[in-house]
């Protein structure tokens, strides 16, 4: 009765026998390896492309109601930023309005009459209007706008003002240029190999029951171990070489620095994989089927690994409780790595709490997959 | 009974046995009715963009009254949180490399003998550069801070207050307090919408195709257009209990302010289910296993958020991927839901991406209905 149970040591013959019939259902299937193989790829390069996080360009409207040679040109140092570009001049308050609300400007200049007179005097005043609903954005223009703002009056007053008190120099470690593809690129592999690993493996053991074939996997002399196992390796290869491609692409084509240790990418890598796979596994032996795995897998890694893993919002702004959730979510520690890795260029040293929680989600994982892989057929 | 009635039966029947299918299962009923307030409640603290508790590392040469004061005055709001103090530059490096700290700042000796004689003191101030936008936020902040001290100081020295000759006085429209919440939450509405009604349907058909169930419905006197009315109007009805359910949770927890027409986005609403539907019936239509379905629902996944205009705005993407976005109905449902809700934006404003939602979902549908024809033939 318990002859399956007592098969505790794991046999390698039987456990590559396993993986190569695993191995054999997923070749059969084209479609899903190409997607399984190109998916990561195409992703990373897309995005790569795609997300642009410096603000560039933005729509301003201007209401210049001086006219004179210096509200001209504070509105030439508004465009020479880069940042915001003039679509718009209305002649009325109420047309700035219009224009915030529906979307046509983000942001609206309004020179009062006098400006130049009391600049000259050194008290003048310039209302910018921000299309606040855009909070990020608003965010990043203030800024810029108080510096051109700053510097235009400075140029203004010329010598009559003395240098100020304190000068503070910003520097920017690690991706100095503050180039979006170099923050993206690391953390995007990341989040991607997140979901499609918990994807690759979230419909094995639930096709196995809806297809019937899991009478001949619970007749045959495997053990639990050996069949999650099995099951994991041909994924684990997809996944391998699905990051080592991701990894590739970064560095020829998005050029992003790769300062660390690439065997320790490639060690880590391979504990995050068996984590998420066998996470995989653990839905798919649980739910039994492949809808409801869908379904589970994919609010679990989706949403979470893109919002919870501080690739898009600081973790240590959240609020506590919800940090204690992040301690939760696998891509958080490689996003850490990845991030770490690439443009830190710090090994171990630095990384080990990640490492640690790595392991423990390795191993958690597995366990869970061989608990909730039930060989028992009901009646 | 006439044709039109018999029709309406069929469908009905259809959906009845389609509601019954997809509850059979309890786990399922968590899934749909659950799983989105969950998802807002956890995602709605999340998706925050504000400088807050950002962690800073002072490295201190100088040891005095005023660089203890220009900390105190950095830390002083919500904006920033000490990490630790030390003079030595290795600890800072260390707190950086580690993750320990997202901002450092270096004060140099002789910073307060500067202050007092009236010269310029130079103070740094390093962000590391991988942390998302949050660093590049944080560098602003602590720079303006340093600079409002610097001032205040000299003119407590001087006696008179230092003045700049040109002011800008900026005012944020339709959320005063650049609340990155206010502007976000509405999208993750929006997002958990989309993401609900693409998983109701991506395997819907191809499921039935898999399990041989297929050839029952093709053999009974349904026609395509009616089979995919049937699968789509309980999914539709599921998906607008959803919306309302996230809706109320945003409003009432977050209370994220509504200016709009309730009217006006439940109608933009529907149209954007019905699209998101449809996107969700084509990949369902094309795959021919469940997994393919689900790599394919994943492949439309990602580009469907971040080509939605969710966190940065679309316009500032190379014009390629901007035009790629007018294709994507979760673009315009952010657009119509963030304007409904924060501007009071109505339809005169609006209409564009309403028709596009329209001609989204009726090509889209029209669509999923051919492609199951070619399925089903």
């Amino acid at each position: 009765m318990d002859g399956t149970r007592a098969v505790t040591i794991i046999d390698p013959v039987r456990l590559l026998a396993i993986a190569r019939k695993e191995w054999i259902q997923v070749r059969r299937d084209r479609r899903s390896l190409y997607l399984a193989f190109g998916l990561p790829l195409l992703l990373l390069i897309f995005f790569g492309y795609a997300i642009n996080w410096d603000i560039e360009d933005l729509p301003l409207a201007v209401l210049d109601r001086d006219h004179t040679a210096e509200s001209r040109a504070l509105v030439d140092a508004f465009t020479a930023s880069g940042l915001f570009t003039v679509v718009d001049r209305p002649a009325r308050e109420a047309e700035v309005e219009a224009g915030l609300v529906s979307g046509a400007v983000r942001a609206a200049l309004v020179v009062p009459p006098g400006f130049a007179r009391d600049a000259a005097a050194g008290d003048a005043r310039v209302q910018l209007l921000l299309d606040g609903a855009d909070a990020n954005t608003a965010t990043v223009a203030l800024g810029y706008a108080d510096a051109i703002v700053a510097r235009y009056g400075a140029r203004l007053a010329g010598s009559r003002t003395s240098a100020p008190p304190i000068d503070p120099q910003a520097r920017v470690w690690y991706n100095p240029t503050l180039e979006s593809k170099n923050m993206i690129v690391p953390a995007l592999i990341a989040v991607i190999m997140s979901v499609i690993a918990a994807l690759l493996t979230a419909l094995t053991i639930a096709r196995e029951w809806e297809r019937g074939t899991m009478e001949q996997l619970a007749a045959s002399p495997v053990s639990r171990v050996e069949v999650v196992l099995g099951k994991l390796l041909p994924y684990l290869a997809i996944g391998l070489v699905d990051v080592a491609a991701a990894v590739a692409a970064g560095l020829l084509v998005f050029q992003a620095p790769l300062r660390g240790d690439v065997f320790l990418l490639g060690v880590l890598t391979i504990l995050f994989l068996a984590g998420a796979l066998g996470f995989g596994i653990f839905i798919s032996a649980a739910v039994k089927s492949q809808v409801l795995a869908t379904q589970m897998g994919l609010i679990a890694t989706y949403l979470p690994s893109l919002l919870l893993s501080g690739f898009l919002f600081d973790i240590a702004s959240m609020p506590l409780p919800l940090q204690g959730v992040t301690l939760l979510v696998p891509a958080r520690y490689f996003v850490t790595v990845t991030r770490g890795i690439f443009l830190k260029g710090v090994g171990l040293e630095a990384l080990w709490p990640q490492a640690l929680m790595m392991i423990a989600f390795a191993t958690l994982g597995l366990a869970l997959a061989v608990r909730a892989f039930k060989k028992e057929i009901p009646a | 009974m006439s044709g039109f009635r018999l029709k309406l039966l069929r469908i009905r029947r259809l959906a009845r046995k389609e509601l019954r299918q997809l509850f059979r299962d309890p786990r399922t009923k968590r899934i749909i009715f659950a799983s989105p307030i969950v998802q807002l409640l956890l995602f709605g603290y999340a998706v925050n963009t504000d400088v807050r508790d950002v962690r800073m590392f002072v490295q201190d040469h100088d040891r005095t009254a005023d660089s203890r004061g220009l900390v105190q005055s950095l830390t002083a709001g919500t904006e920033f949180r000490l990490a630790g103090t030390s003079d030595r530059a290795a600890d800072l490096t260390r707190a950086l490399d580690h993750g320990d700290a997202t901002v450092g700042i270096v004060i140099p000796a002789g910073f307060e003998a500067d202050l007092a004689a009236g010269r310029t003191a130079d103070v740094q101030v390093i962000v590391d550069g991988t942390n998302s936008n949050t660093g590049i936020l944080a560098q602003g902040y602590a720079t303006r801070a340093i600079q409002a001290y610097g001032l205040r100081r000299a003119a407590e020295r001087t006696g008179v207050a230092p003045d700049p000759p040109v002011q800008l006085d900026a005012r944020a429209w339709f959320n005063p307090g650049l609340v990155s919440r206010v502007y976000n939450v509405p999208a993750v509405v929006g997002m958990i919408v989309m993401l609900m009604s693409m998983l109701l349907t991506a395997l819907s058909v191809v499921r039935e195709r898999e399990l041989g169930t297929l050839d029952q419905l093709l053999v009974s006197p349904l026609s395509a257009g009616e089979l995919m009315l049937g699968k789509t109007i309980p999914v539709a009805a599921i998906a607008m209990v959803q919306l309302a359910l996230v809706t109320t949770v945003a409003l009432l927890w977050f209370r994220i302010p509504f200016r709009g027409s309730f009217l006006l986005l439940l109608f933009a609403a529907a149209l954007f289910i019905l699209a998101g539907l449809a996107v969700g019936l084509l990949i369902s239509t094309v795959s021919r296993t469940q997994q393919e379905a689900f790599l394919g629902l994943f492949l439309t996944l990602f580009p469907v958020v971040i080509l939605s205009g969710f966190l940065y705005p679309v316009e500032t993407m190379p014009p390629f991927f901007e035009r790629l976005s007018l294709l994507n109905p979760l673009h315009h449902f952010l657009v119509i839901a963030r304007s409904v809700f924060l501007k009071g934006a109505g339809i005169v404003v609006l209409w564009p991406q309403v028709a596009a939602l329209a001609g989204m979902a009726v090509v889209g549908l029209w669509a999923a209905t051919r492609r199951f024809r070619g399925v089903v033939g």
